[in-house]
């Protein structure tokens, strides 16, 4: 499992554009809940205009995840804004998953570099071998790199969260995880596990988080 | 693969061979920029971020005029700055490719996704006598086909082609396979400028023209090919349409939500059906005149206040009643909002 290796009380999932970060962060928040933890979630994207934790606001209170969302998420003011109420997640006791934006967002993060840095945090380096521009363990790296350079914190550890939306197999995964495993070899850091939606069949490889598919639906 | 819509047209754009991009950022369209950005220099081509919308269409114009293939994307507002440069290229007779990945309008109007440039792409996007052919993909993998469709269209009709779709598209993820798309035989570019070396004539690329006679005559020669375009170039898609009482017509992202409508109303017991044009300009009007003799009632369903309403109603020529359900100002329509008009629909039957 994914939680028993977190060590911080605040956790930054990070990684490349549509890896799937936001699914990771929101399924993050209701293990945890689900385990008898006081969770946040806050949203940190400053980058994606759509299909964002905001999404998932409803679910995720109703399962008392306390969120954290900019004032102007979902709607047509498309300005980079971090709530006043970010400053929160130093100062509580709360389990905080911050849900950063893909590549560049990651910049967020560097304004609050100093209280991650006091609080102690893990960064998830969340990585999908199906999306271009990561699909080589190379590039993975080059990405964590820019990333831990954007915010001047550290990547703690990657989660292997391939997969190919609805046509996702286990081979998806397991293909996925052999060239995480060779990223994370190159980067000097370990693997978490593989982020798995419920319903893929077949046997993983590893270690397994399990996630319920948390992307908006359309139709 | 697993893509974002914007990084797909990137993709197929450097498949299909056009190396040159040239555009100015615009939510929700700018991923297609970013990716370009990282990947035309490994392929020896040039993203240009222009200085603005009119200089990157007129940036495309050049550059299609020296026989190259090249492309230009926007969103709704940065599209309408575009339309007197898209004019001049079809004035000159010139292959391009435009993407618009809508938002809600008018004017500066939302970030989020709309279709509320239907009229605009489909009867006037630029000054003068024209049409140009308008791709309208309701999947991710559709755009990868589609895009290199519209550099291949462009070509052979030397006309500018626009894929329009819109932001939920333009930022949804889907798995893609780029090997799909068709072959086609392409004419030589012998109207290009791109040097002579003094072994032919050289060639002009001009919108003007000082006799009234000859632009004339060059209008009429371009809605020879026009006619051309509309017998050979049309594309739509059916579901359930056979045994349809109430057809849904409706394109890109909607019409994927419509499906889900369509499917919801069979479940009750309702014959409804849904007619997809992928061309909006030439539209499918046979195939929706051949429909009307079948179907009860049509029921357009769009992401704005009813814009392809008149088409559907010429294309049949009124012979059934056309109504319309749709969501405006960057709110997605819902399966369950279109279901609920769908039986509205059927209770008025007979």
């Amino acid at each position: 499992m994914l939680l028993e290796k977190i060590k911080n009380r605040l956790v930054i999932v990070c990684g490349h554009y549509g890896a799937g970060k936001t699914n990771v962060a929101v399924n993050l928040a209701k293990a945890a809940a689900a385990a008898g933890r006081r969770v946040c979630i806050a949203d940190l994207d400053i980058v994606n205009p759509y299909f964002r934790t905001a999404d998932n606001r409803e679910e995720l209170e109703a399962v008392g995840v306390r969120c954290i969302i900019p004032q102007f998420a979902n709607t047509n003011v498309d300005i980079p804004s971090i709530p006043a109420e970010f400053q929160s997640v130093f100062q509580t006791d709360e389990m905080c998953i911050v849900d950063v934006g893909g590549d560049d967002g990651a910049v967020a993060l560097s304004v609050y570099r100093d209280g991650f840095i006091e609080c102690g945090y893990d960064m998830l380096y969340v990585f999908n071998a199906c999306r271009p521009l990561t699909s080589e363990a190379e590039e993975a790296v080059e990405s964590i790199r820019a990333i831990e350079a954007m915010s001047s914190l550290t990547v703690s550890g990657l989660v292997n969260n391939s997969n190919l939306g609805a046509e996702t197999t286990s081979e998806t995964v397991n293909r996925g995880l052999k060239v995480c495993l060779a990223a994370a070899k190159a980067a000097g850091k370990p693997v978490l596990a593989s982020s798995v939606f419920r319903n893929v069949a077949g046997r993983i490889e590893g270690d397994v988080f399990l996630m319920d598919n948390a992307t908006k639906k359309l139709f | 693969m697993l893509m974002k819509g914007n990084e797909v047209i990137g993709e197929a754009a450097i498949r299909a061979g056009c190396r040159y991009f040239f555009g100015y950022p615009i939510t929700p369209q700018t991923e297609l920029a970013e990716y370009l950005a990282k990947k035309m220099p490994k392929v020896g081509g040039l993203c240009l971020q222009a200085e603005s919308e009119v200089a990157a269409i007129n940036m495309v114009l050049g550059c299609n005029a020296s026989g190259e293939r090249a492309f230009t994307s926007s969103s709704s507002p940065g599209v309408s700055l575009k339309s007197e440069g898209i004019s001049y290229i079809i004035g000159s007779d010139l292959p391009c490719v435009i993407v618009n990945v809508q938002r809600g309008g008018p004017g500066l109007g939302g970030i989020q996704p709309a279709q509320s440039d239907y009229l605009q792409a489909t009867k006037a996007l630029g000054h003068g006598d024209q049409h140009f052919i308008v791709l309208a993909p309701a999947y991710v993998q559709e755009i990868a086909t589609l895009m290199g469709e519209a550099f291949d269209l462009a070509d052979i009709y030397r006309t500018p082609v626009m894929l329009l779709a819109d932001g939920a598209l333009g930022q949804m993820m889907e798995p893609v396979d780029f090997e799909a798309k068709k072959q086609r035989t392409l004419p030589e570019k012998t109207w290009a400028a791109c040097g002579h070396g003094n072994k032919r004539e050289h060639n002009v690329v001009n919108s003007l023209y000082i006799s009234p006679e000859v632009l004339e005559q060059t209008v009429l020669a371009r809605f020879e090919r026009y006619k051309l375009i509309e017998e050979k170039e049309v594309m739509y898609d059916g579901y359930m349409t056979e045994d349809a009482d109430i057809c849904i017509v409706s394109y890109g992202i909607t019409a994927r939500i419509a499906k889900t409508a369509v499917k919801a109303a069979r479940e009750k017991g309702i014959k409804a059906g849904l007619f997809r044009p992928i061309t909006l300009w030439p539209y499918p009007k046979k195939q929706l005149s051949a429909l009307a003799d079948k179907v009860k009632k049509f029921l357009v369903v769009e992401m704005n206040m009813g814009q392809m309403v008149d088409d559907v109603k010429v294309a049949t020529d009124c012979r059934r009643p056309v109504e319309f359900f749709g969501r405006t100002g960057g709110i997605i329509p819902t399966p369950d909002e279109i279901l609920a008009k769908i039986e509205e629909m059927n209770g008025g039957a007979d």
